[in-house]
């Protein structure tokens, strides 16, 4: 009989790919779990309790303890559940260039999203075409790393990239409809045929967000007035030294 | 087959250090190959294309790049005297206080080192708030293993000794025994540790590594 303690709670928002990428690897490993929805502008006792160096979201609860970041309960759920599907390979090296290049995912390509967020007229296009470049540097990387074996979908099984990418890159539709036109198949023609590809899994198609709702809460949390969280986010965007 | 092991490195840089001491704590024979940072050697920019930065392992002719996975690569390569410990929820604690160093301290302190003048107030209370953590995360027992080294001990190389160091030669007060005394009293007794100790750089080599950063950045 299971007692609560190992019962396993996320806390996370239903708009926060870094939450569905977690959402996402506890329901391909079949693990049932309860979902605490976060009102990011009005952090819970709960949250800040349980994540209270960041207070972000997702933290994973499991057996009375708490694992945020996302990356990081990524690797929790794959060595604590060890059954298939696993997320990340067994080999060491094929691990460390997925580990790269999640890591290259989340601080690179992520981090460039803010830029054009709060960026218009024709800096907004220089910010875009950065972050189209970054993109082409993860193709020409992943090409590279991989050598035609892609870590994408690889033998249509979702991998621990397929999971960071995928949950992120893939809600592409709501962004573009919200903020502006990003990823574009001319550009970055080989990472829009994996998003293409990611967005048709049936297990990604059930766990991401609509696109419509998406977008409208793209366009209530970016577009002004802001909230006071976005705009200190802003804020410090603004005040950071441009490349 | 012959194991092949070489560590692009620059003495002088605390990602560097962190690998040399993995290596020796797993008893791995290597070839260590310095990097002139203000002059990259075409190896590097080729084991290395996307960050042009040391550290790089290559072992048997497979490059691995950036410190905190070059340490797991070894930690699951070679076996013996592990870094990370074997529980997944410890696992998870460590990558956590790793990944935290890196990406909030060591920037942090950056910032209030390189500030100018007007940002230096408000950069060096940001690292406080880092330090602040880490203090606390400390008496939680968190991280400073004892005897053995493990993750977090390796990669908190940057808060004992760089940032110490660093302190004292931009004159910008971060770790001071007074704000945070149990950090303080950790960062002088892991200086002593043997190991760690074999891959400090000396006063004077961390001043030209400090003047080759100053090169690249202009």
């Amino acid at each position: 009989m299971e007692g609560k303690e190992s019962e396993v709670v996320l806390i996370g928002t239903w708009a926060s790919a870094f939450c569905k990428r977690v959402e996402l690897a506890l329901k391909l490993k079949g693990i049932p779990y309860e979902f605490v929805e976060e009102d990011l502008e009005n952090k819970s006792e709960l949250l800040l309790r349980n994540n209270p160096v960041h207070r972000k979201v997702p933290v994973l609860l499991h057996k009375g303890k708490a694992i945020p970041e996302s990356l990081v309960i990524l690797e929790y759920i794959d060595e604590y559940w060890t059954k298939a599907p696993r997320l990340l390979p067994d080999d060491p090296y094929q691990r460390a260039k997925i580990r790269f290049w999640a890591n290259y995912h989340d601080e690179k390509i992520a981090q460039a999203i803010t830029p054009i967020i709060f960026s218009e007229g024709k800096e907004r296009e220089k910010v875009i075409e950065d972050f189209q470049q970054l993109l082409k540097v993860f193709e020409e990387g992943i090409e590279r790393d991989f050598q035609g074996k892609s870590p994408f979908l690889h033998g249509g099984n979702l991998g621990f990239l397929d999971l960071v990418v995928g949950t992120y890159a893939c809600n592409y539709q709501a962004f573009h409809d919200s903020i502006a036109v990003v990823f574009e198949t001319e550009k970055n023609p080989q990472f829009f045929s994996w998003l293409m590809a990611l967005k048709d899994h049936p297990r990604i198609k059930e766990t991401l967000p609509p696109s419509d709702k998406l977008a409208t809460k793209y366009k209530e949390l970016f577009l002004p007035p802001y909230s006071k969280r976005i705009a200190t986010i802003r804020e410090r965007y603004l005040q950071s030294p441009k490349a | 087959m012959a194991e092949e092991v070489k560590l692009f490195g620059a003495c002088g840089s605390p990602f560097s250090s962190r690998i040399q001491v993995a290596l020796k704590l797993k008893g791995i024979s290597y070839e260590y190959i310095e990097e002139d940072l203000t002059n990259k050697s075409p190896l590097l920019l080729k084991y290395n294309p996307i960050h042009k930065k040391i550290p790089v392992l290559l072992h048997n002719g497979k490059s691995i790049v950036e410190s905190l996975v070059i340490l797991e690569y070894i930690d699951e390569t070679w076996k013996a005297n592990p870094i990370l410990p074997e529980d997944p929820y410890d696992r998870a604690t460590a990558r956590f206080w790793a990944k935290y160093i890196d990406e909030k301290c060591v920037a942090a302190a950056g910032k209030a080192f390189w500030a100018k003048e007007k940002e230096r107030e408000k950069a060096v209370e940001e690292a406080w708030d880092c330090l602040k953590t880490l203090e606390g995360a400390l008496k939680d027992k968190k991280f400073a293993g004892g005897e053995t080294l493990g993750l977090v001990d390796i990669a908190a190389n940057f808060i004992a000794f760089w940032l110490r160091s660093f302190q004292e030669i931009f004159g910008v007060e971060l770790l001071t025994e007074e704000k945070f005394p149990d950090l303080f009293k950790w960062s002088e007794e892991y200086v002593e540790h043997p190991i760690i100790k074999e891959y400090l750089p000396s006063r004077d080599e961390l001043i030209v590594f400090l003047n080759k950063r100053l090169q690249n950045l202009k």
